[in-house]
């Protein structure tokens, strides 16, 4: 039996004797008779690590083996490259086997680390500030909301019907007990409707959450969102993909007050959907109301730089039922995969990449909506993922691709939207022959498919 | 320094004090050293320009550093060895269970079939993922007696939040009119944060002579409009607590909710169930007592496990067995709803599962006997030398206080600083709050005989120096990467990016 515990019978009497108890049982005295009677945990036996990996190996084959699939599927997680050197760098035992680095001093690596993601992640979102992590785009969405209803003290937040419907949902989840009143802004053929938003802000709001390139894939015009915003006491809440920015026009030029945004293709892997990587930037007027972790520079008492978490009067283990957030353990690691990720490729690499995925997105949409009773719903600017409007069953032929290892997307009936329409990503990983391959496999399907 | 070199490691610990910093990215940049290669571009190229509105497009660069592969490999390599962490030695953060990782866990959550997966595959292609889901669900239920796990949560403080949302939402459904939570004046910072999330107020309850909560001082506190206790146990002094049966009956008595912080699960396996000790709702953390690696603070996982009465309110998805399929649900009428864009870290759960198989249920239930005999074993090597204010058996972790040598001028926290010069990390401190100059040691189980008496040898050490020589310990850390940090500058100033 293991349980990773070295220790002989010598040595335990020893300690037992020490500690002035006759055996391990006695130990455990505190506890009521009655409930230990019942404690004991029907579960098999110990296995040995051969046997743990057959087991699990077992389970992992029931599942896509992605080195034989073409994954176009996104809405949130996306399969870009990541270089050998990130998982290296993270499976160094010194930053994955440490926690928050509460002694400074012996954690120096952990803090100038999440110090340049804060650095980079600004750098990207054109924001002063950014705080050390948050569990994935959909809290760090609902924490924005929350800042904003504590700035401003209004309690209706706008929400854009662009923004991903999981995000939604957890903004819901977060503003229910509280009785926050959530106002959605209707959607106009793929992007928000500004003349919606004008007359919903005039009636006073929090903040307005928006999505940039938004969940079905299309470029906003988000300098008309940033007009209507700059009259307005509201914050504007924008929710990006880091990758875009090396394109896109950075958030802060059209007024956004708070950027959060999900971090995951950043050198991180899809894992099924965790671990992701929320990040949560800000103007520099909302700093001390961030929610998380914060680090920051200073010196030692030799003048040496260094590095320690700041701000903490506004965390839950100094301020407790008054602090800006709960959240405690973050996702520092996700983050330094990202850090990691970004010095590898630098700016030259990031707009590298996001022009690969421009170009590969088009040349799919391309193709796809040259297909028999295909077309793309929006005919409106996209980055890397678009809406695609099927004349079968998006399910269905999503299902018809797996089976020649084509991972063709998300049929929005998985977010309760329409059959027919499959969300498509492609990144930069997707070859030509990929491509072809996903629209000649789609044809074929398509045609032996019923119409929708 | 002789008597520290002679006790301990024969060397200070760390790489000594260094002439320069490790500097910034930014200063490693340097234009053109950039070495990443994208695959050539085999399909027409598309101009932004040509795609999308110009005054949508970026008019300036982001001022990304450029930096060559072996430039990043060796700027994070040399900041790593700037860290201490648990595969170099013992880390006795109280709560925190940092116990050994073992190294299989980390392997099989990185093989392509996991970390592979899209969230949203087609279910037919994510079967062995959701079957693995429950699995772990149903071994959560065999250690914790609770009726149903939501695996969503990404870390604790998740947990509780998604657990007091149900708290809320189970009331809100019987229309019990209720608006206060109660919490031990013990209880860790994130309890009154995420009630306070969750639209209620918090009350105290104070912890009596002998550090738990007794029934009859919960009576003074909880009324009709209390709803729920969210009880750390064993709470953060370590102590069983004992009156746990009679709180849950005051509790249920007013139609309240029993709220376990599971933080210290370390000590339960096989000893006590939190539903035997009439909890309704209690959130666990994969990455302290299933022994996945904190990652220099996450990602965690903090699931969340609820008896009959509050299963409807679970989050969704829910991951279910259809026939001999497993299938997620969404629609479910009385859930709070959703709390992570997905399914929450996944990856984690693969890490704790494997930990569940190696140890088995015997070797689960052996994990709290050590952790206990180790914390009273070290308990014991270190109560002639520090204040011990709660003189009493303890489970996996204890508080001692720093009063003694704070008599002398030092302060726990130069107890702290100098425990990093002897080659150890520092013990939570200044928590609970209700000790003084509290320093709270938890071992775990997997430090050996021979590591505890090391740390106590130098614990002893300490509080040695602090009645001779208490300078050394006050300009302690010396043998650190970097000496003790200006934290007050740091907020002042605020430099929070390059």
């Amino acid at each position: 039996m293991t349980s990773y515990v070295g220790r002989s019978e010598a040595e335990r009497k020893e300690m037992l004797h020490a500690i002035g108890v006759g055996s391990m049982e006695d130990l455990l005295d505190p506890v009521p008779a009655a409930l230990r009677a019942k404690a004991r945990i029907e579960l098999p036996g110990a296995m040995s690590e051969l046997d743990v990996r057959r087991r699990l190996r077992e389970l992992s084959l029931r599942n896509i083996d992605p080195d034989g699939v073409s994954c176009f599927a996104g809405a949130g997680v996306y399969d870009h490259f990541v270089p050998a050197a990130v998982r290296h760098l993270l499976s160094r035992s010194e930053f994955s086997t440490c926690y928050t680095p509460y002694q400074a001093e012996v954690s120096q690596g952990t803090l100038q680390a999440i110090f340049e993601f804060q650095s980079l992640m600004c750098a990207v979102t054109g924001m002063d500030v950014c705080n050390a992590s948050m569990y994935d785009c959909a809290t760090a969405v609902a924490e924005a909301a929350l800042l904003a209803v504590s700035a401003t003290g209004e309690r209706r937040i706008l929400v854009s019907a662009c923004l991903n419907p999981h995000y939604v949902d957890v903004l819901k989840t977060y503003c229910t007990p509280t009785n926050i009143e959530m106002v959605e802004i209707p959607e106009d053929a793929g992007v928000t409707d500004l003349a919606e938003l004008e007359s919903a802000l005039g009636l006073g709001a929090a903040c307005f959450i928006h999505q940039q390139p938004n969940f079905f894939g299309v470029v906003e015009e988000t300098s008309g969102i940033g007009r209507l915003l700059s009259s307005s006491k509201a914050l504007l809440v924008s929710c990006v993909d880091p990758i875009s920015l090396s394109l896109l026009e950075p958030p802060s030029t059209y007024g956004a007050d708070i950027v959060v945004g999900e971090g995951q293709g950043l050198g991180n892997a899809m894992s099924f959907g965790g671990p992701l990587l929320g990040f949560f930037a800000a103007r520099k007027d909302y700093v001390r109301k961030l929610p998380g972790r914060i680090v920051g520079l200073t010196s030692d008492v030799r003048g040496r730089r260094g590095f320690v978490l700041t701000l903490q009067t506004r965390e839950q283990h100094i301020r407790r039922e008054k602090a800006t957030s709960n959240i405690c353990t973050n996702q520092a690691l996700v983050a330094l995969a990202a850090t990691v990720h970004v010095s590898l490729l630098g700016e030259e690499g990031m707009r590298e990449v996001a022009e690969q995925c421009l170009s590969r997105s088009h040349f799919a949409a391309e193709c796809l909506s040259q297909l028999k009773g295909f077309s793309l719903k929006y005919d409106r600017p996209f980055f890397k993922e678009f809406l695609l409007e099927c004349p079968v069953s998006a399910e269905a032929l999503v299902e018809a691709l797996f089976d020649e290892g084509i991972l063709g997307g998300v049929p929005l009936s998985r977010f309760s939207g329409r059959a027919e329409l499959l969300l498509v990503a492609v990144t930069e990983k997707r070859t030509r022959k990929e491509i072809e391959c996903f629209v000649d496999a789609t044809r074929r399907a398509s045609e032996r498919l019923p119409r929708a | 320094m002789d008597e520290l070199k002679r006790k301990t490691h024969g060397e200070p610990q760390g790489e000594g004090p260094r002439l320069e910093a490790e500097p910034l990215l930014s200063e490693l940049h340097s234009q053109g050293h950039g070495s990443f290669v994208a695959p050539a571009l085999d399909v027409p190229a598309v101009r932004a320009e040509d795609a999308i509105p110009s005054h949508l497009l970026r008019k300036e660069s982001q001022g990304l550093p450029e930096l060559s592969e072996p430039e990043v490999v060796r700027h994070f390599t040399r900041l790593s060895s700037m860290n201490y962490h648990v595969d170099k030695g013992m880390y006795p953060l109280g709560s925190c269970t940092m116990k050994y990782n073992p190294k299989l866990n980390e392997e099989v959550a990185s093989w392509p079939g996991f970390a592979g997966l899209h969230p949203l595959s087609p279910l037919v292609g994510a079967q062995g993922a959701l079957e693995l889901m429950c699995l772990l669900d149903e071994a959560l239920r065999a250690v914790t007696g609770m009726s149903q796990f939501c695996l969503h949560p990404a870390a604790g403080a998740h947990g509780e939040l998604a657990g007091m949302m149900m708290v809320a939402a189970y009331h809100r459904d019987k229309k019990n009119e209720k608006d206060t939570v109660i919490i031990p004046d013990s209880a860790h910072g994130t309890n009154p944060a995420s009630v306070n999330l969750a639209g209620y107020r918090v009350a105290e309850v104070k912890s009596g002579k002998n550090g738990c909560v007794s029934a009859e001082s919960l009576r003074q506190v909880a009324d009709e409009r209390t709803a729920a206790l969210m009880l750390t146990n064993p709470n953060t002094l370590g102590l069983f607590e004992e009156e746990v049966l009679e709180l849950a009956e005051v509790l249920h008595g007013l139609d309240g909710l029993m709220y376990l912080d599971g933080a210290n699960l370390n000590a339960l396996l096989g000893v006590a169930k939190p539903a035997d000790m009439g909890f309704d709702v209690v959130h666990i953390n994969l990455h302290k007592t299933f022994s996945t690696p904190h990652g220099g603070g996450g990602p965690g996982s903090g699931p969340l496990g609820v008896n009959e009465k509050l299963r409807p309110f679970l989050p969704v998805p829910r991951v279910e067995k259809e026939g001999t399929r497993f299938v997620l649900r969404d629609h479910e009428p009385k859930s709070i709803g959703r709390i992570h864009s997905f399914y929450g870290n996944f990856a984690v759960m693969v890490k704790a599962y494997a930990y569940i198989l190696s140890l088995g249920g015997e070797g689960l239930e052996a994990v709290s006997r050590e952790s206990t005999l180790n914390a009273n074993y070290l308990k014991a090597l270190l109560a002639p030398h520090f204040e011990l204010p709660y003189d009493r058996p303890c489970m996996h972790e204890f508080v001692l206080s720093g009063s003694r040598q704070k008599e002398a001028g030092v302060r726990t926290l130069d107890v702290a600083k100098r425990l990093l010069d002897y080659g150890f990390h520092a013990p939570t401190v200044y928590f609970p709050l209700i000790v003084d100059e509290a320093l709270m040691i938890e071992p775990t189980e997997t430090e050996t005989k021979r590591e505890l008496d090391r740390f106590a040898e130098a614990m002893q050490a300490i509080a040695e120096e602090a009645r001779k020589t208490p300078e050394v310990v006050k300009l302690a850390p010396v043998a650190t990467p970097v000496g003790r940090l200006d934290e007050g500058k740091a907020a002042r100033e605020l430099r929070l990016k390059w």
